[in-house]
C-alpha cells in the first residue's frame, strides 16, 4: 500500500466486533501517558508561563503573580499581527478550496487509469523539504523571474511592482504548502460519492450545476470541513512563509511568538501562544458539534 | 446537454485539475534545476550556469551533512517510538471497548489540531519550567518529534484496521487458529502496510519539521534549521542537491510500493 492509499483508505461497511476487557487499558497506557506528560502538561505549563510576571528573565527566574495583564498587553501590541494571521490563513484556505476542489473532483471522477499517478503527484511536494519548497517560491516570484516579467508585460503589475515580499507572495506560499491537506480529504469524500446519484440528478432534468450543488457538494461536505481545518490551522500558526516570502509588514502571529521566545520574553510569548490556541480550539469545538468526533478521525 | 458540451465539461475539470497539479509540481522542478546551478554570487536568485560540482561535493558547505545525519538519526528514533505507541493506540481504539473513548479520540486529535508554534512553545515552557532549559538538544527534539508523529500514526493505522474485512479473521478462527495465531498470521500481515505507511509518514514529518524543532533544539542544528540559517545568508546550491536526492528517494519508495501492491493484487 502506498502513502497515497494510506491517507485515503476508506473503511468497509461491516465493523468488527469490539471486545470488552482490560486489554484496551494495557494497550492505551503507554501512548496515553506520553500524550499526558508531553502534550497536556506542557499546555498547562504554557498557560502558567503566560501568567508569570514579565519582569523576570530565564536567568533570574520568573515570579508567578497571576499576571493576566500579559494578555491585555499582547492583544494591544500585536492586534494587527493576530488579525493578519487569520486573514492570510482565511485567504489561503479559500484559495485551497478554489484550487483543490477541481483537482480532487478530477482525480475522483475524471482521471480513470491515471488516478494513482495523480494522487502521487498531489503528495509529491512532501517528498522534499517544506523550507526548500518555500525557498524555491522566492525564486519563482523574484523580480528576475519570468512570471513577474509576464505580469509586468500584461500591465497587471506596474513597472516597479514586486511579487516577492508582498502579502500576495505570503498567501501564495501558504496556499501552496497546505494545498495537499485540502485535496486529500476532499478526494476521500468525493470518492465515496456514488456516481449513480449524480446520474439520477441529471435524469431528473437537473442541470450539471444544480446536480453539483444539490448532490455532489453536500456529499463532499465532510472532506471540505476536514480540509478547511487541516489548512487553516497550520496556516494561521505558520511563520516560515511570512518570513521567507513576505516583508516586515506581513509578519504573522507565529513570527511574533518566535521572536519573543528568542528575545527571552517568555510570559508574553506564552500569552500570545495561548491566545492562538484558544481561537483554534473554539473553531474545532464548533466543528465537533457539527460533525461528531468519530467523523474527524 | 449536447455531446460537445459534455466533452467540454469533462475535460474542463480535468484540465483545471492538471493546472493545479502544475502549480504543486513547479517548485520541485526549480529545486531539481537549481541543484545543477553554478551561482554567480552567494545571494543569486537565478540559474547562472550548469555544473555537476554540487552533486560531486554535496558536503562542501560547512555543517550541511552533519545536519542531515542528525535529522536522519532523530527521524529514525522518532519513527520507531511513534509507530510503536501509535499502533498500540490504534488497535485499542478500533478493536476494544473501553470507558472514556471520546476522551481518547480528542486526545489523539488535539495534537494534530494544535498549530506547530503552540505545540513547540508549550514543550519549551515545560522544559524551561522543569529546569531543562540548559539541556535542550537531541533528547528534547526527539521527545517533541515522537509527540507530533504519534497522532498521525494512530490515524493511519486506524484507517487500515477499520478497512479490514472481519470475515478474514473469522475464517481463521473457524479453521481452528487460536487468537495469537490469528493475530500473527492474518491480522498483523493485513495491517502491516498501514503500519509501514505510518512509519514512512512519521519519518518524513520528523525529518521536515522546523517550527517545533527550532524552539526546542538548543545548540543542535537539524537539516531544516540549517536551511533556515542558510536562507538568511544565501542558500548554497548543495541544499537543492539534498532536496532533489530526498525527492527521488521518496518517489522511488512510493513507486516501488505501488508496483508491489499491484503485483500482489494481480496474484
Amino acid at each position: 500500500m502506498s502513502a497515497a492509499q494510506a491517507l485515503t483508505a476508506k473503511p468497509v461497511a461491516t465493523k468488527p466486533a469490539r471486545r470488552r476487557g482490560r486489554t484496551a487499558y494495557f494497550l492505551l497506557a503507554l501512548p496515553l501517558l506520553y500524550l499526558l506528560v508531553f502534550f497536556v502538561v506542557p499546555l498547562v505549563s504554557l498557560i502558567s508561563t503566560s501568567l508569570y510576571d514579565p519582569g523576570g528573565s530565564l536567568e533570574t527566574g520568573y515570579a508567578m503573580t497571576g499576571h493576566v495583564q500579559n494578555y491585555f498587553s499582547v492583544l494591544a501590541d500585536y492586534r494587527s499581527h493576530i488579525l493578519r494571521s487569520f486573514g492570510y490563513a482565511a485567504a489561503a484556505t479559500i484559495a485551497c478550496i478554489v484550487l483543490g476542489y477541481p483537482l480532487a473532483y478530477a482525480i475522483a471522477f475524471k482521471a480513470g487509469k491515471w488516478k494513482n499517478l495523480m494522487l502521487v503527484a498531489v503528495i509529491a511536494p512532501f517528498f522534499t523539504s517544506f523550507l526548500i519548497r518555500t525557498l524555491s517560491w522566492q525564486m519563482l516570484l523574484g523580480d528576475q523571474a519570468w512570471f513577474a516579467d509576464a505580469l509586468r508585460f500584461l500591465h497587471v503589475l506596474g513597472p516597479d511592482g514586486h511579487l516577492l515580499a508582498t502579502p500576495f507572495a505570503v498567501v501564495t506560499g501558504l496556499t501552496y504548502n497546505f494545498l495537499p491537506f485540502m485535496v486529500l480529504p476532499l478526494y476521500t469524500s468525493l470518492e465515496k460519492v456514488d456516481p449513480t446519484l449524480m446520474e439520477a440528478g441529471s435524469d431528473l432534468y437537473a442541470s450539471p450545476f444544480t446536480t453539483f450543488r444539490k448532490v455532489t457538494l453536500p456529499l463532499s461536505m465532510p472532506g471540505l470541513v476536514a480540509g478547511t481545518l487541516l489548512t487553516f490551522i497550520p496556516a494561521a500558526g505558520d511563520y516560515i512563509n511570512a518570513e521567507l516570502l513576505g516583508n516586515p509588514r506581513t509578519q504573522m502571529i507565529g513570527n511574533v511568538i518566535q521572536n519573543l521566545f528568542e528575545g527571552g520574553s517568555y510570559p508574553e510569548a506564552a500569552a500570545l501562544s495561548v491566545t492562538l490556541m484558544a481561537v483554534i480550539v473554539v473553531m474545532v469545538l464548533v466543528y465537533i458539534r457539527r460533525a461528531g468526533t468519530e467523523e474527524l478521525l | 446537454m449536447t455531446r460537445a458540451g459534455k466533452w467540454l465539461g469533462d475535460h474542463l475539470v480535468l484540465g483545471a485539475g492538471l493546472l493545479v497539479l502544475l502549480y504543486l509540481l513547479t517548485p520541485i522542478f526549480v529545486v531539481v534545476l537549481m541543484s545543477f546551478n553554478d551561482p554567480a554570487s552567494r545571494i543569486s536568485y537565478s540559474f547562472d550556469g550548469f555544473t555537476l560540482n554540487n552533486w560531486r561535493q554535496p558536503c562542501l558547505p560547512n555543517g550541511l551533512c552533519e545536519s542531515v545525519v542528525l535529522s536522519v538519526e532523530i527521524a529514525l528514533l522518532a519513527t520507531l517510538f511513534a509507530t510503536l505507541l501509535g499502533t498500540l493506540m490504534a488497535f485499542a481504539i478500533v478493536r476494544h471497548r473501553f470507558r472514556g473513548r471520546a476522551g481518547v479520540n480528542v486526545m489523539t486529535f488535539l495534537p494534530m489540531a494544535s498549530p506547530e508554534i503552540v505545540m513547540g512553545s508549550s514543550l519549551l515552557a515545560l522544559f524551561v519550567s522543569s529546569g531543562f532549559a540548559g539541556a535542550l538538544g537531541f533528547w528534547t527534539i526527539l521527545v517533541a518529534h515522537i509527540l507530533f508523529c504519534l497522532s498521525f500514526v494512530v490515524v493511519t493505522v486506524k484507517a487500515r484496521l477499520a478497512g479490514l474485512d472481519p470475515r478474514l479473521e473469522q475464517a481463521a478462527m473457524d479453521l481452528y487458529a487460536n487468537e495469537a495465531q490469528t493475530f500473527r498470521k492474518v491480522t498483523f500481515p493485513l495491517v502491516f502496510p498501514g503500519i509501514l505507511a505510518a512509519a514512512l509518514l512519521s519519518f518524513s514529518l520528523s525529518f521536515d519539521d522546523f517550527i517545533i524543532t527550532n524552539l526546542n533544539a538548543g545548540q543542535e542544528v537539524t537539516f531544516p534549521m540549517y536551511v533556515w540559517g542558510a536562507a538568511q545568508r544565501g542558500v548554497p546550491p548543495q541544499i537543492n542537491v539534498i532536496g532533489t536526492a530526498m525527492f527521488f528517494l521518496a518517489l522511488a519508495l512510493v513507486v516501488a510500493g505501488e508496483l508491489r501492491s499491484r503485483r500482489a493484487a494481480r496474484g
